[in-house]
């Protein structure tokens, strides 16, 4: 059920011709009630929620998100709470899908079975982890399946091509190619261009499959990336919570702000 | 109950998805990482049957490491001060740079050279490690690029003064506890975005499965030597030997017992010695010994210090080498299948051994990091017979330490 609520925004994005648009926000951050805020208040532009679990020794993650990650972890945030969160967002007036996003110690600390329990309870269609690489997710991956969860794999530029067509086999139906060899947030050093063409291979042997690009996406260069079926925005918006903190700004209405901006720039 | 394997080095005993015993270890690394981590195994593997390979590395290991084998001694002053097991030292601190983390520069220097590679990075704590990697780029004309946590920047002066003499950037980390931890997260962080030009040389037997084997496989050349050395000092391996190392990472401590798996405990046992931290502090740098939840950190299952939900602890120490959160597979296999016993020393307990040791000793220095393998040694000796036999590894010399014992014991 609750798997099939992704393919249903992306065929929805699909019909109106654009890509997706899926943010990505640390839960906890800046506060438990501030992010939920942030989140009721941006789903409205917003095709996909990716929500991260904010945890301490992020490998994969540049400095925006580090810092996000570090905020909700002082400000509180744990699994429990995190569900709470999206618990309370998918009874909000635009109930997105959520994914959730973030490192395998947190899940296997929680309990596989129990988590995707949680999962399930609180309305959670997909999962990113980040250090639980293909072949090695394929267990888990698979009880996700049986649960009606997404486990979405990822892609990236020095994937091998017969790696890839293994990875694709058993992906279900998204799958996330991250633009360039980089933590989150890592300025673009390939075009556009360059990354569309690595793009385009994936999309032709992941016929079917949702495929969206990630990492360095900005309201700079999201306007080239129109042709993609999704494109996700994560650090931009962990920079802005952190400028919005600095000068006393709500971080809730510069996200908004921001992801109108976004939408605009890919209809 | 997992079990040792024969005959076999420990390193490789490990399944097809990179884990010792089925669950300690494995790679769990973003996927960017998969094909530089995949490129990097099939090179190693490749070279360690190299004979060209094995006889350059032979000739760094057995002549610029240390002319002959780093020396060993017995402590003469300090068995005859505590009575009971008669103690003795491998001063693997007199290697080039003073630290055993020496043999595993040398070893990433050669492989970034075939990986056709110009830069070395890596991670460091007490500073040896980035100490060593600045001296074998140097050596073999590489680029070095080092990442410390911020905190140890600053304990540990000398080293980083070194370093920079040697022409490699230190790049202080300023997350988190700014400790060891934090610089290899960030050191992870900096290969994924530069792996096509930079060859990444972990600092210990951690990290996913690859960096864990070659770490191993260089610091082995430590129990080598030992072997050897043993047969010559008492005519063949003695009946009762207990073989003492500091365990942060834990690279030493392999490097000291690698030949030695296959003894029976009862003739040779491990004993590896963790960072307890302050004494009264609740924190401390002693996964194994305070049997630490298996977990998952800088890409390998092993235990490490963390809370109910899984954020990793942050963890203290007067011994930047030592004060990490986690610890290698390699340790957390060993543990289990009961082949080696860990305890952990607080930072007192290691002051105090150093205090001894310098005023018995005159021929080793340790650094705060084996002081707390002599501290176990100076508590369990005098209990033993002296038909036993105690060898400390004393890994490290104090010199980077120089500042701290002066501030805590009044004097260096």
């Amino acid at each position: 059920m609750t798997a099939s609520l992704i393919g249903q925004a992306f065929r929805k994005c699909k019909a109106e011709g654009r890509p997706a648009l899926l943010t990505y926000t640390v839960a906890g951050d800046p506060t438990k009630k501030k992010s939920l805020d942030i989140l009721k208040a941006i789903s409205k532009n917003v095709d996909i929620i990716e929500s991260g679990m904010a945890f301490s020794t992020p490998i994969a993650d540049g400095g925006d998100i580090q810092t996000s990650a570090h905020r909700a972890i002082q400000a509180g945030i744990n699994l429990n709470e995190t569900f709470k969160i999206i618990k309370e967002f998918k009874k909000s007036k635009y109930p997105r899908p959520v994914i959730l996003m973030g490192y395998w110690n947190l899940i296997l600390q929680f309990n596989e079975n129990k988590f995707i329990k949680f999962c399930k309870k609180s309305g959670v269609s997909g999962l990113i982890i980040v250090d639980l690489p293909h072949p090695e997710n394929k267990a888990f991956a698979k009880k996700c399946k049986k649960n009606e969860i997404t486990f979405i794999q990822l892609l990236s530029p020095t994937t091998s091509k017969q790696r890839m067509k293994q990875i694709i086999k058993d992906s279900h139906n998204m799958i996330y190619y991250i633009s360039q060899s980089s933590t989150t947030g890592g300025k673009l050093k390939v075009t556009p261009k360059e990354i569309l063409k690595n793009y385009n291979k994936i999309r032709n042997l992941a016929k079917g499959k949702n495929c969206v690009i990630g990492f360095g996406i900005t309201d700079k260069n999201i306007s080239k990336f129109k042709s993609a079926n999704g494109v996700v925005v994560g650090s931009l918006n962990s920079k802005i919570i952190t400028n919005a903190i600095k000068k006393k700004h709500n971080p809730v209405i510069k996200l908004d702000k921001m992801t109108r901006k976004l939408k605009s720039k890919i209809i | 109950m997992i079990k040792l394997k024969k005959n076999i080095p420990l390193i490789d005993q490990h399944d097809k998805h990179g884990f010792w015993g089925g669950k300690f270890g494995g790679s769990f690394i973003p996927e960017t990482l998969r094909k530089p981590i995949d490129d990097l195994t099939v090179k190693f593997e490749k070279l360690r049957k190299d004979k060209k390979f094995l006889a350059e590395r032979d000739y760094y290991y057995n002549n610029w490491v240390h002319k002959g084998p780093t020396p060993f001694i017995k402590l003469e002053n300090l068995t005859n001060h505590l009575g009971g097991a008669r103690i003795y030292a491998k001063v693997v601190s007199a290697a080039r740079g003073g630290a055993h983390k020496i043999y595993g520069a040398i070893t990433a220097a050669m492989l970034c050279k075939k990986m056709n590679k110009r830069y070395l990075v890596t991670d460091t704590g007490a500073g040896y490690n980035g100490k060593m990697f600045s001296i074998a780029a140097k050596h073999f004309g590489l680029k070095c690029k080092v990442f410390m946590g911020h905190k140890d920047y600053l304990r540990q002066q000398p080293n980083v003064d070194a370093m920079k003499k040697n022409g490699a950037e230190v790049v202080p980390v300023y997350t988190g506890s700014q400790t060891l931890v934090d610089a290899v997260s960030e050191v992870m962080r900096y290969w994924v975005s530069n792996h096509e030009k930079v060859h990444l040389g972990v600092g210990s037997t951690v990290s996913a499965n690859i960096f864990v084997k070659i770490c191993g496989w260089s610091t082995a050349q430590i129990s080598r030597e030992l072997k050897k050395q043993m047969i010559d000092e008492f005519g063949k391996i003695p009946k009762k030997v207990k073989l003492l190392n500091c365990v942060g990472g834990g690279s030493s401590a392999y490097g000291l017992w690698s030949e030695f798996m296959d003894y029976d405990k009862r003739q040779i046992s491990f004993e590896g010695i963790e960072a307890g931290g302050p004494k009264n502090s609740k924190k401390h740098a002693a996964p194994l010994s305070n049997n630490s939840k298996i977990g998952v950190l800088h890409g390998a299952a092993q235990m490490v210090c963390q809370d109910k939900f899984g954020q990793i602890s942050e963890t203290e120490s007067i011994s930047a080498g030592l004060d990490y959160p986690g610890v290698s597979p390699l340790h957390c296999f060993l543990k289990e299948a009961g082949r080696a016993n860990y305890v952990s020393q607080t930072d007192e307990d290691a002051l105090s051994a150093y205090k001894l040791i310098r005023k018995l000793e005159n021929k080793i220095n340790p650094s705060l990091e084996p002081s707390h393998a002599f501290a176990r040694a100076i508590a369990i000796a005098p209990k033993l017979s002296k038909n036993t036999i105690i060898i400390v590894n004393s890994c490290g010399d104090a010199l980077k330490d120089k500042h701290i014992i002066k501030k805590r014991l009044g004097k260096y």
